[in-house]
């Protein structure tokens, strides 16, 4: 096919000069994007699996640092140079690029009705009107464990938060593992594997998180504090030395061996599976009572838009309708355990980690991470502070009660919830 | 009157005929002069226009001092702003009690004419200072884990192992021991200024002294020291603008929110996050830019207090 095209193109040139060439040619598609770590799992499986359906359009990845991502691109957008198709980043930064005029709106798009309103929440415009970005993946919170500790210590998978806490309590008494492995250095971990992985059991996942945007309910609130209130008891449950621990120390310490339990975020089974010898199982966050609903952080990470200043809108919103179907969903799942598919139809997933996790939409409601939309737009920005609040929970710095109070000021000095 | 005017003219007629226009003083200045303006003054006159702006829905707004009475007005940034202004005293009081004096006692120890291997601990002692900030955060980092590090194992040698705490990770000690870590990289260049400021002070006023009878101690003290006394002060000012613009040795190794709970931000890694932001954080360009202009302030007070109240009282020995 490739090479009966070339020739046909070479063969054109040759005879018809350069007015031949517009004939053959071939549109590329330009992706714009962060993840360089996907590079080869889009060179090799998911651009030809979209080439081969659809000859005509060729499509190429171009990744730049995460780090300079955001301002590469802005810089790219402005001077007329961005790729066609544009990977976004969740909630505002995204928004902003839509606002510009520089994402184009995808609301119809065929396909996007494949995906729940949590799932398109993170590309929408505030008031749910237009969509401006296919999602593409979340990323699941829980816990990750050693199963050949749990096996030989005999600790059943906790469900309640007793008996996670019996579980701790049996692997501190044992001393051959540290029972959970989690530093505060990096401030990041105490605020996204801790309270965000455990808090939406207990501000009822959307239903507080809306509440709070609705300005109904406050930080300072008993379901909003509880949630410190079990950080700072996992205190004594950290590796000695927690203070200074950063995150791949945490990583280390688990792939090692050396630690039980991990509280995680989806996106390290693909690591994880590399580097552990042991056997690892997953459970979602605790419940308070058995048969209490559980609710899981099921965070929307990845999406993807169409640049408005594209030259190929056509075939560019022909991507997007296969990155919105769920033969893309497959592929991506697949080759990227620990980034979950959000289109709402199921995909068959090989990993039996990933598996795990996201069995939990099945049984959990799912939810996203209470600072991000909306929450975290003035200053002081609400998710820097709860970084720096749950370590300071943590580490014990501040109580509970001092932390939620700090979090709601900061709040309240520039939020004004629409009434 | 008309005859001063006249006079004056006259005169700079003459000057003017006995001196022809030097165009090649203009011309050999002038690529240093254009590459200075090009990447220094112009930048910091666009720095200061950009911080009396504001963007307000999409486009500039000329704010006047709006910026400069949001940062010292608003606690959500002033408090932020004096906490930071603390610990970079700090950092600054570390480098000043601890870095200059060893630097000079390093120095003193190394133009030591009976101290051998002279070369190399000047060479061992200064390497540091040409490593990147990366490599001496990272470095650090792993020395002082609690984890992984060679700390606590040293320390457990000799039986200090109590002593260790992660210090990094205490809100008390993150600061003074980051301090420290830019004083073990920074201490080779005091004690080279020092040290080419005392070997520069010629034999005969040592001899003198020596047949004055003022040795050992009492030399370095009443001989050595007041000649090298305007060497220690350049290194207080490059001390100064140094530690106050501050930025990459806490960014590698604490991270843009200078953790736990702020206790390590100083001036440069606030400027970062209000002007690149941090996470969900965006950027401010504006406000970073007054935050800039504040810490231009700053040392252009610094300096000024150097030049014109130490220097001018600094005697100098002419040999």
């Amino acid at each position: 096919m490739k090479t009966k095209l070339l020739t046909a193109l070479l063969l054109g040139t040759s005879i018809l000069g350069t007015t031949g060439m517009a004939l053959a040619e071939d549109v590329t598609l330009n992706i714009e994007s962060w993840r360089g770590d996907d590079l080869t799992i889009w060179k090799d499986k998911l651009i030809p699996a979209f080439e081969a359906k659809n000859p005509g359009i060729k499509v190429v990845f171009a990744p730049s640092a995460p780090t300079e991502y955001d301002a590469a691109l802005g810089a790219k957008l402005a001077a007329g140079s961005a790729g066609d198709l544009i990977t976004c980043r969740p909630f505002d930064k995204s928004l902003e690029l839509f606002k510009k005029g520089n994402l184009a709106d995808i609301s119809s798009l065929p396909g996007m009705e494949n995906f729940s309103p949590v799932a398109k929440a993170a590309w929408q415009t505030d008031d749910g009107k237009s969509s401006f970005c296919v999602p593409m993946a979340s990323v699941i919170h829980g816990f990750i464990y050693n199963k050949d500790a749990f096996d030989k210590l005999g600790i059943k998978v906790p469900q309640t938060r007793d008996e996670f806490f019996a579980a701790l309590d049996k692997i501190k008494a044992d001393g051959t593992y540290i029972p959970m492995a989690m530093g505060t250095k990096d401030l990041w971990e105490a605020a996204t594997m801790g309270y965000q992985n455990i808090g939406p059991n207990y501000w009822k996942g959307e239903e507080g998180r809306l509440a709070l945007i609705k300005g109904k309910q406050k930080l300072t609130d008993p379901q909003w504090v509880e949630p410190f209130k079990e950080l700072a008891k996992w205190k004594p449950y950290l590796g000695d030395g927690f203070e200074a621990q950063t995150y791949p120390d945490s990583q280390n310490l688990f792939t090692l061996g050396r630690a039980a339990i991990y509280p995680a975020g989806s996106w390290e089974i693909g690591l994880f599976n590399t580097q552990a010898q042991f056997k690892m199982g997953a459970f979602p966050p605790p419940v308070e009572k058995a048969g209490d609903t559980c609710y899981i952080s099921d965070h929307t990470d990845i999406g993807m838009g169409l640049n408005a200043a594209s030259k190929h809108q056509a075939e560019a919103k022909k991507f997007l309708e296969w990155v919105a179907s769920p033969d893309f969903a497959t592929i991506y799942a697949n080759a990227l355990p620990g980034f979950f598919s959000l289109n709402s139809k199921p995909v068959k997933m090989e990993d039996p980690l990933a598996q795990e996790f996201v069995s939990w939409r099945g049984k959990c409601k799912s939810t996203i991470r209470s600072t991000y939309q909306i929450l975290s737009r003035g200053t002081p920005n609400l998710e820097n502070e709860t970084w720096v609040e749950s370590a300071n929970v943590i580490n014990g710095t501040d109580t509970p009660e001092a932390a939620a109070k700090k979090l709601q000021d900061g709040l309240d000095s520039w939020y004004k919830p629409a009434k | 009157m008309a005859t001063k005017l006249m006079a004056t003219k006259l005169m700079a007629a003459e000057t003017r005929a006995k001196r022809p226009i030097r165009w090649h003083v203009g011309v050999f200045l002038a690529p240093a002069v254009l590459v200075y303006t090009a990447f220094m003054i112009l930048p910091l006159f666009g720095t200061l226009q950009l911080s009396l702006f504001r963007n307000i829905e999409q486009s500039q707004v000329f704010v006047g001092l709006g910026n400069f009475r949001t940062l010292f007005g608003d606690p959500n940034w002033s408090v932020n702003f004096w906490n930071a202004l603390r610990n970079n005293v700090w950092f600054f009081i570390i480098h000043m009690l601890v870095q200059n004096p060893i630097g000079i006692l390093l120095a003193a120890l190394l133009s030591s004419p009976r101290l051998r291997f002279t070369a190399f601990y000047r060479t061992a002692i200064f390497v540091p200072t040409i490593l990147s900030f990366v490599i001496v955060g990272f470095a650090w980092k792993l020395i002082l884990s609690p984890i992984w590090g060679v700390a606590p194992h040293l320390m457990d040698f000799v039986g200090l192992k109590s002593f260790f705490t992660p210090w990094l990770g205490k809100e008390q000690y993150a600061l003074t021991a980051l301090s420290l870590v830019s004083v073990w990289q920074f201490v080779g260049i005091p004690m080279m200024l020092i040290y080419a400021a005392l070997l520069s002070i010629p034999d005969e006023v040592i001899e003198a002294a020596e047949c004055d009878g003022v040795t050992g101690m009492a030399q370095f003290w009443k001989i050595k020291l007041p000649l090298i006394l305007p060497s220690i002060g350049i290194i207080s000012i490059l001390t100064f603008v140094g530690n106050f613009n501050a930025f990459d040795l806490i960014y590698t190794a604490q991270g843009a929110l200078a953790g736990p709970n702020y206790s390590t931000d100083i001036l440069g890694t606030f400027l970062y996050r209000a002007f690149f932001g941090f996470q969900l954080q965006v950027g401010d360009p504006n406000m970073g830019a007054a935050i800039a202009t504040i810490m231009f302030l700053i040392i252009l007070a610094g300096v000024c207090v150097y030049l014109f109240l130490v220097q001018t009282r600094l005697r100098r020995y002419q040999f």
